[in-house]
């Protein structure tokens, strides 16, 4: 028998224009924490997707306990003891914890193939004792937490025998605490013999739980370490694949005086006491965890769902914002996070697209003008170096990028003066990632005032002027760009102390 | 790989086209042009087996006995391009026709009046339909309206029992039958609404919203789109177009009752569906629907001239619907498709 | 450290507390229903004594009996986020078929309700296979085949009615005989209800129905087949309405081209009322009985009351529209207070 109960070689994935996975190895020990690490969009998902039996590979051969295997569909992988718990928790809201856990695999009696309720809430509710939970498995799904859930979700994957186990940034949306339970339920496994591969963006993730770290980079195969064997600053190197440095353009911009103004904002059960500032031409940083509450913010501050508590102020003067409308109006511009479901039409043209938000200014009375829009459509689309054809593309046929510059192009054509941007290069490669800061230091210098969230802590620091970090609906610490490292960064938004209900700022 | 050749790579001005390529594949390959060869062989097999069938003016005059319900189909392509729907313009009909009667006969108002109060009405129905809609967005359009469609044809019965109402003024019940010239007024009324609607949808910024709407409502709101707004209006449209179906057909009956329009939903989804207004919302256009209507209208004409029961109709209108929203989710052969 | 620990424990136990309140929440609103029922009928009672006789009572429930039977299959298919307008259709055309059958050759009345439950079943996996197979929107399809069912009905029936005098005795015998002296409709509806709890709560494909409903790409996730499902609960309540056909004909003792227009309105509004969600994945086979049970009650109180019957279909719009209204304010409030326990 082989040493490793799963290696992969030399597994290649392609989709219609993409090259997913470009021939990546990959070896997993019995009772080993493999960190599987790579930025967005380095082909990680892919990759879990494949062992998982959800895509099969173009090329490429994956060993179980040293034998062949092959996966046509989930069912295989599962059936040969490989399970996954995703980041977004896949499960069954208005099914009750025991039903969630035994999905697929339910206990029926041989003869009458009546379920067995009583066994099955029986080993459900020891399962969860085993991993420390005193969830009732009688209660529905729904009504549990997200850290909750992705407990029932491992009971899950334990109670279907499963040696390998694939946590997809499982602490995502996690708590400091939440994660500390769940770091101590993967050692517990660890220990009983199961193989977990973890993935996270969280080096923290790493350094507390994984032996061995496998790097991923634009869907190639970069290396396989041990994790002491090698210095956050390698790894960042493997994982960026350049000094930080080479990534981000040259800033020009000149800070002016302040437009922006939030003063306490707060939303029931999502954030408290938000308080900073944007000024004109400058680069605000906003990063944190994800589930840190930073979107909720900026959703808050474009009025897509408004703060119950707090004010807003732009250039001084006291405004309400209760739908997006308001903040357009108001010259807030908000280019959201998930651009395919929130940011554009696919199904529409890159012209039209673009002009969707600033309609009536292209248009007489309500009536449409097709030539100004067109016209419009062209100058904005070709500022922003959308790759097209015409302007009559759909936006389906994009990549990544291009479809990202669409949606920046859509802002500028409404007189907006503040831009923010949630998680503005999730999904789009290095190429284009660079081409999008060269575009958002170009709005900064010409006066535009930005406010720039992510969790790709490279971008916070090679493009912010200020950085704010947000802890569990908090704002952490702010930090001017001389003060600010990563390691200060990481260290405040997830530092192990709670935040105590009041505004922290660290003092340098 | 230094950072300026990485970010000139990707950040070069290039020109792009905003002009558009006219193709002729594309053009033929509408689905109005089906369409439009549906309603040909509608007249053909029509005219073949009934000789009176091609007659000018009995054409024109037939278009009286269909169109009436024909209005609400414009508000209701508006409607499932937005990917909602609306079950209850059957019932609005009824109720909005009902108080107009009541209105003139038990409370003796002028008809003019009683005409103004049937419109609001309607409009009233398609504002509490619009409204429970968008404030309540966990309900789907689907629950709110057959709840609503319940209702109103439940008030309407409250209101008149089974009785019928009529006694209109002959200049109103000549209104539903007269002519100007050979041409019946209300193919002139329908003609009016098709090109307002028309307009509305294709030429506005109302329209474009709509469209955004059906094909991507977070990213519509997101973007600044009154999504809430919209909504409500075009359900209100609904409501007032169902009063106006309901004057015609009060006029054309001389009377109305409770009972009446039950099922022209169907009739009215079905035509927008065959006139290629998606159901999943986002795609369609007025042509299609103005076309569809004819076809279904001169369909139940010609069954009714060879005397086949009007009740076969209700087969092949059901078939119509399901042909029509099936045959785009068949696969087209592949030299029909564009890239 | 050791505080730490305790602050810990205090906080699961006192989720799983809140948990327990919020899963009793579905245990409620059933008890909300009983509860309601009984001010109800108290209520009737006072206003007139003849109410609650046996006589009365035992009408009402063999009224609903019909009903009930309906809206338990209808409760499957909303489960599964569908809806199905075309039952109303399907019975008359069932009854009508069974009728015409009845009067040319007099069948044994077994064998007519077996004839009436395969062809609900045929309209039934029309009405699936439209919707798994060729992803037709259910109320498209549904609403396409109400108007197609209801045309064959019409055109087998030549616009004639099949009344009592065509019927033979056997037939008309369903609805009204009686087993240990409870009415054959009751019985009925007594043996679909305990077969339909067992096999919704106590069987793999039960539980599937609703994994499908609660979320269709986890159920595919798993390994069900969510199109086997989806014609399966076509299907069956097809096959229900096909039997309540018979049932319709023999119990009003006359078969119409209009039998039960709009009927399938009444059904959705006991589902709705019993609690089970429209937007699929919930829904209780106690919640529909109760729902029946008061939707019957309201029925038979009306005229008892004096109240004109031409109020009976906005009474019942309106409940309907109140019922989802209340839902979602109950589902926002339990929403609001889970965020307020979160800490920030």
């Amino acid at each position: 028998m082989s040493e490793y109960v799963l290696e992969l070689k030399g597994i290649t994935k392609e989709f219609p224009g993409v090259k997913a996975l470009d021939n990546v190895h990959f070896k997993l020990k019995k009772g080993e924490i493999h960190a599987l690490m790579g930025e967005n969009g380095a082909g990680k998902s892919t990759f879990i997707k494949i062992i998982t039996g959800v895509h099969s590979p173009n090329k490429g051969e994956m060993y179980l306990y040293g034998e062949k295997v092959e996966f046509n569909n989930p069912k295989d992988a599962q059936v040969k003891g490989i399970a996954a718990i995703y980041q977004h928790v896949t499960n069954f809201p208005d099914l009750t914890v025991t039903e969630n856990i035994f999905m697929g695999h339910e206990k029926v009696s041989p003869i009458t193939r009546r379920l067995l309720w009583k066994e099955m809430h029986y080993e459900a509710r020891s399962l969860l004792r085993q991993l420390g939970s005193t969830i009732d498995p009688k209660v529905e799904m729904g009504s549990l937490s997200v850290a909750q859930q992705q407990i029932v979700e491992i009971a899950k994957a334990i109670s279907t025998k499963a040696k390998i186990i694939i946590m997809d940034e499982p602490t995502a949306a996690l708590t400091a605490r939440e994660s500390e339970e769940l770091y101590k339920i993967a050692e517990k496994l660890r220990d009983d013999g199961v193989s977990i591969i973890f993935i996270s963006h969280r080096f923290e993730d790493m350094y507390r739980l994984a032996t061995q770290v496998t790097v991923l980079r634009d869907a190639k195969y970069m290396g396989s370490w041990g994790v002491d064997e090698i210095s956050n600053e390698q790894l960042i190197v493997q994982m960026v694949g350049r000094e930080i440095s080479q990534v981000f353009p040259n800033k020009h911009n000149e800070i002016k005086e302040s437009i922006l103004e939030i003063k306490n904002l707060g939303k029931i059960g999502y954030f408290a006491d938000i308080s900073f500032n944007v000024r004109k031409g400058e680069i605000v940083g906003l990063t944190g965890l994800v589930g840190a509450g930073r979107t909720e913010v900026c959703q808050a501050i474009c009025g897509i769902a408004p703060a119950d508590k707090g004010e807003i102020f732009i250039k001084g003067k006291k405004v309400k914002i209760k739908k997006p409308k308001d903040a357009m109006n108001f010259g807030i511009g908000y280019l959201p996070e998930d651009r395919q479901l929130q940011g554009l039409i696919l199904s529409w043209d890159i012209g039209r697209n673009i002009t969707l938000p600033s309609m009536k200014k292209y248009s007489q009375k309500g009536w449409l003008n097709p030539k100004r829009e067109a016209t419009v459509a062209k100058e904005l689309a070709e500022k922003v170096s959308v790759k097209a054809n015409s302007i009559f593309d759909l936006v389906s046929s994009l990549s990544g990028g291009n479809q990202q510059k669409v949606s920046v192009a859509k802002l500028l054509t409404a007189d907006v003066e503040v831009i923010i941007l949630d998680e503005p290069t999730k999904g789009v490669d290095v190429g284009a990632k660079s081409a999008i800061y060269e575009i958002i230091n170009d709005l900064a210098a010409q006066g535009y005032g930005v406010l720039l969230v992510s969790s790709e802590m490279p971008e916070i620091l090679g493009l912010s002027d200020r950085i704010i970090v947000m802890k569990e609906g908090r704002i952490a610490t702010t930090l001017s760009k001389e003060e600010a490292t990563q390691e200060r960064i990481l260290e405040a938004a997830m530092g192990s102390e709670p935040t105590n209900n009041r505004e922290v700022v660290v003092e340098v | 790989m230094n950072n300026k050749s990485l970010a000139e790579e990707n950040y070069l001005p290039n020109n792009l086209a905003n002009k558009k390529e006219f193709s002729l594949k594309s053009f033929f390959l509408q689905w109005e042009w089906l369409l439009i060869l549906i309603l040909f062989l509608v007249f053909i097999i029509n005219s073949i087996l009934s000789p009176y069938f091609l007659d000018a003016n009995s054409l024109l005059g037939a278009t009286s006995t269909f169109l009436d319900k024909a209005f609400i189909v414009f508000p209701m392509a508006l409607i499932m391009i937005m990917r909602d729907i609306d079950i209850s313009v059957g019932s609005t009909v009824a109720l909005s026709g009902v108080v107009m009667a009541t209105v003139y006969n038990s409370f003796g108002f002028p008809m003019e009046i009683a005409i103004l109060v049937c419109l609001a009405v309607g409009a009233l129905c398609g504002l509490i339909n619009g409204l429970l809609i968008v404030k309540f967005k966990e309900l789907s359009a689907v629950i709110v309206t057959l709840g609503t469609m319940i209702l109103f044809r439940g008030i309407a019965y409250i209101i008149l029992e089974d009785q019928a109402s009529g006694n209109f003024p002959d200049w109103f019940n000549y209104f539903g039958w007269g002519t100007a010239g050979n041409i019946p007024f209300i193919l002139i009324a329908f003609i009016i609404v098709a090109i307002v609607f028309t307009l509305l949808l294709h030429k506005t910024t109302f329209g474009r919203n709509v469209y955004a709407i059906g094909s991507n409502p977070t990213a519509s709101r997101f973007s600044g789109v009154s999504v809430d707004k919209i909504r409500v209006i075009v359900f209100v449209l609904a409501g007032v177009m169902a009063a106006v179906t309901a004057i015609f057909l009060a006029s054309r009956m001389g009377s109305t009752r409770p009972n009446v329009a039950s099922g022209y939903e169907l009739e009215v989804i079905t035509m927008a569906a065959l006139g290629g207004i998606s159901t999943v919302g986002g795609k369609g256009r007025m042509l299609g629907t103005i076309l569809a209507v004819f076809i279904i209208g001169f369909l139940q004409y010609g069954l009714g001239l060879i005397n086949i029961p009007s009740q076969t109709l209700l087969i092949i209108i059901g078939a119509l619907l399901i042909l029509a929203v099936a045959t785009p989710k068949l696969k087209l052969p592949k030299f029909l498709l564009r890239k | 450290m050791n505080e730490h620990v305790i602050q810990q424990t205090d906080n699961i136990e006192k989720h799983t507390l809140s948990n327990k309140l919020l899963a009793n929440i579905s245990k409620f609103r059933e008890l909300g229903l009983i509860v309601f029922i009984v001010i109800l009928c108290a209520f009737i009672q006072w206003r007139n004594s003849s109410f609650l006789t046996i006589e009365n009572i035992n009408d009402m429930i063999t009224n609903a009996a019909i009903l009930s039977i309906l809206a338990v299959g209808m409760m499957l298919v909303l489960v599964t986020r569908g809806i199905d307008l075309s039952i109303g259709a399907i019975i008359a055309l069932s009854g009508m078929i069974c009728a015409q059958l009845v009067s040319q050759f007099s069948l044994n009345p077994l064998l007519i309700i077996l004839i009436g439950i395969v062809i609900g079943i045929v309209c039934g996996v029309l009405n699936g296979v439209l919707i798994a197979k060729i992803g037709i929107l259910p109320i498209i399809a549904t609403l396409a085949l109400m108007n197609v069912f209801r045309g064959l009905t019409y055109r087998i029936s030549n616009g004639e009615w099949v009344s009592s005098y065509q019927m033979t005795d056997s037939f008309l015998s369903i609805a009204t005989g009686k087993v240990f002296g409870i009415n054959n409709l009751i019985v009925i509806a007594i043996v679909i209800y305990i077969i339909f709890y067992y096999v919704i709560n106590h069987t793999v494909i039960g539980r599937q129905i609703y994994a499908v409903g609660s979320n269709p790409e986890s159920a595919k996730v798993s390994g069900i087949n969510e199109n086997k499902i989806l014609i399966l609960v076509y299907s069956t309540l097809g096959g229900l309405s096909g039997l309540a056909g018979v049932l319709w004909v023999s119990k009003f003792a006359s078969a119409q081209g209009d039998t039960a227009t709009g009927y399938e309105l009444t059904v959705i509004a006991v589902c709705i009322l019993g609690g089970v969600s429209i937007a699929g994945g919930a829904g209780k086979v106690s919640g529909v009985l109760l729902g029946a049970l008061l939707l019957g009650i309201l029925q038979n109180a009306l005229p008892l009351l004096n109240v004109s019957p031409f109020w009976q279909t906005g009474i019942q719009g309106a409940i309907i529209l109140i019922a989802v209204i209340l839902n979602t304010l109950v589902k926002r409030s339990v929403d609001r207070n889970n965020l307020v326990r979160r800490k920030i």
